[in-house]
């Protein structure tokens, strides 16, 4: 221990704060919170006023409010309690009006999507039946209420579920190896941190790039006219997937402590044993929820699996010849093309149920992401 | 199972930078020999190269021999991975795996080895190593339960009988109690000296009590200055060390008038 250095007035070391010339720490000083709920029950009826009263926009209404509302709530507790409670309160409202303002969009979205979707998305004969040989005039006899909604969506739920299953064949082993090597292996060496670049780069491409390269690759191969395929359109959405599995799966295993590598190692345990039976249970569950998260992302492609795969109405279980259908190709077709451009109502609401599916689809991989996230987790009770 | 451990010149490198220089000593089968000394010095660095787990970090060399019974660890075709099954070690802070139960941290170095076993063998390794870290009372009614809900005085000497399980020659402890408290650490302590009648037991400590409590040989090592390499200055028997040390930098150390 060192002794303190004296100031020729006094002790500094026994001194409080205050006493210090030239130091002023703020006060503490108690504030209600029940000024926050006045203030807003005050802005909610400015809100009315402005909104049913003065005719406002509602968005213009909304604004003014929120911002008077700030302005007060931060006057009333900095004069209670200094500055640092007025700042305090002030960005509370802020954070909870940015996410107000955030989840907004999303409640609307799921909200269009389940009303809109609903009565048709969970009907049999959608997810039964395809598409051949539906006309405009069945759609007319649907809306005259002679004859229920004609065809289904069942080529294109499985359509999507074949192609996003066969790119996570494809991109996970690839993806997982990749940062396998990244993590274990190659740490910071030049070829290493190409590949880090590369994944880079390719995290980047936009997906009509990845669907056009497949296609063009597998015109070399086949030739234009044999060129479009299931396996096509799995190959361009692997090309998106890949960088995140392994920008995922990097993150993922560089957060294994390495005291555990190291207690396997001293074991006697080689070291790829040691990444396979230690590091990657470890990171398990980080792992899981990743390529789940990356599967969700290209589940909704469309653009490369139209360049792709094409487009189908029948059933096409076969990966290797033909078009084939997906959900957001299924919603995209029939929503600018409907069946019978006089009545759309009917594709309108087959589009609406597709565009359900699809978000079911991917909430369900996110739950399954957080389930799997539980099971693997390392436990310690 | 115990075997001689005999150390010449060994230079230890991270990269560029010299940690440990010039080490020679002889480590005796069946005998606990501790190493102390300040902060820094290079008792953990030096260790680590009794098994070869130096050289998991990247850049990090040696040069130099260190000879197990007449086997140079660091000669020619030499696996580290077989050097390690024979040369255990235990760390600073305990490392239990997270994801496998009790029972499965002890038998981790034996069932990743890959060896087929019988789970009769299995339950017997387990209570047999289990015993040997004095753990086996506190813990035999939740052999199924994860590792890392131990205490951390339990976890340390679960890592202990997890080295004990694969049956090394040699085991290495890195300041095996520093995260401990005095209980744990007694108990420990009386666990290194039954260990003595089976194995080469090597520890790190900070503890001069502990290393005169435990000990037979004693290693001081220390710094001449920030920057330089550290070096062995003194290795004797603990007795010599503590009561009558043949160099004044030693003794500076042990009666507490240091830096
Ligand atoms: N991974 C590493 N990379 C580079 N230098 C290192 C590394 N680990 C240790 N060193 C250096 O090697 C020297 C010896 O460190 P070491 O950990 O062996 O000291 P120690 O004697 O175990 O100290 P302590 O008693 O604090 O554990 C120190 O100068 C340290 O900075
Ligand atoms: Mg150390």
């Amino acid at each position: 221990m060192t002794t303190p250095t004296q100031s020729p007035d006094h002790d500094i070391h026994h001194a409080r704060l205050d006493d210090v010339q030239g130091i002023e720490p703020s006060p503490v000083r108690p504030t209600s919170s029940r000024a926050q709920w006045l203030a807003g029950v005050g802005a909610i009826v400015l809100f009315a006023v402005l909104w049913q009263v003065l005719d406002l926009h509602l968005a213009l209404a909304v604004s003014i409010s929120y911002l008077l509302f700030l302005a007060a709530v931060y006057l009333v507790y900095r004069s209670a309690g200094g500055r640092r409670v007025g700042l305090d309160i002030i960005v509370r409202w802020l954070v909870y009006g940015a996410f107000t303002l955030a989840i907004l969009p999303l409640i609307s979205l799921l909200w269009t999507v389940i009303s809109e979707g609903l009565p048709v998305a969970f009907s049999p004969s959608f997810w039964t039946e395809d598409m051949t040989g539906i006309t405009g005039l069945d759609d007319q006899a649907y809306m005259e209420g002679t004859a229920s909604l004609a065809g289904g969506a069942g080529h294109a739920i499985v359509g999507t579920l074949m192609i996003t299953g066969a790119a996570t064949l494809i991109s996970v082993p690839i993806g997982m190896f990749t940062a396998i090597y990244l993590v274990e292996y190659g740490r910071n060496n030049r070829l290493s941190r190409g590949i880090r670049f590369m994944v880079d780069v390719m995290t980047g491409i936009p997906s009509i790039v990845a669907g056009l390269f497949a296609f063009a690759l597998f015109v070399q191969i086949l030739g234009p006219r044999d060129a479009k395929m299931g396996v096509a359109g799995a190959i361009a959405l692997s090309v998106l997937m890949i960088p995140t599995v392994v920008r995922n799966s990097e993150e993922m295993l560089r957060i294994v402590p390495n005291e555990l590598r190291e207690a396997s190692l001293a074991l006697g345990v080689p070291k790829w044993r040691t990444i396979a039976k230690v590091v990657l249970p470890t990171a398990a569950s980080g792992l899981a929820s990743g390529i789940t998260l990356a599967i969700a992302r290209v589940i909704g492609e469309t653009a490369p699996l139209l360049v792709a795969v094409g487009f189908a109405r029948n059933w096409n279980l076969d990966m290797m010849t033909g078009p084939m259908n997906s959900l957001a190709v299924y919603t995209y077709d029939i929503f600018t093309k409907p069946l019978n451009p006089a009545i759309i109502d009917p594709s309108r609401e087959r589009a609406w149920a597709a565009a359900l599916l699809l978000v079911l689809i991917v909430v369900g991989l996110n739950l399954l992401a957080r389930l799997i996230a539980k099971l693997f987790a390392p436990k310690s009770r | 199972m115990s075997k001689r451990i005999d150390v010449k010149n060994l230079d230890i490198f991270y990269g560029d930078f010299q940690a440990v220089k010039d080490v020679s000593m002889v480590i005796e089968p069946k005998s606990v020999t501790a190493f102390i000394g300040p902060s820094g010095c290079g008792k953990s660095t030096f260790i680590r190269t009794l098994n070869r787990m130096h050289e998991v970090i990247p850049g990090a060399r040696v040069e130099g021999e260190v000879l197990i019974d007449g086997q140079n660890l660091y000669g020619r075709g030499v696996d580290p991975v077989d050097v390690r099954r024979q040369v255990g070690m235990v760390f600073q802070r305990p490392n239990p795996f997270p994801t496998m139960s009790i029972r499965d941290n002890v038998l981790a170095g034996v069932k990743l080895n890959s060896k087929r076993m019988s789970g009769k063998a299995a339950d017997e390794l387990a209570e047999r190593a289990l015993r040997g870290a004095n753990l086996w009372n506190e813990v035999k009614d939740r052999l199924d339960k994860p590792g890392s809900g131990l205490s951390g005085g339990q976890q340390q000497r679960l890592c202990i009988a997890r080295a004990i399980a694969v049956q090394p020659e040699v085991i290495l402890m890195d300041e095996p109690c520093s995260a401990l408290d005095p209980i744990s650490t007694l108990a420990i302590e009386d666990l290194i000296n039954e260990l003595k009648s089976d194995y080469t037991v090597v520890i790190v400590t900070h503890n001069m009590q502990q290393a005169a409590r435990v000990s037979d040989r004693t290693g001081f090592f220390n710094l001449e200055a920030t920057g330089q390499p550290g070096q062995l200055v003194e290795f004797d028997d603990t007795q010599k060390i503590f009561n009558n040390p043949s160099q004044k930098a030693t003794e500076d150390y042990i009666s507490g008038r240091f830096g």
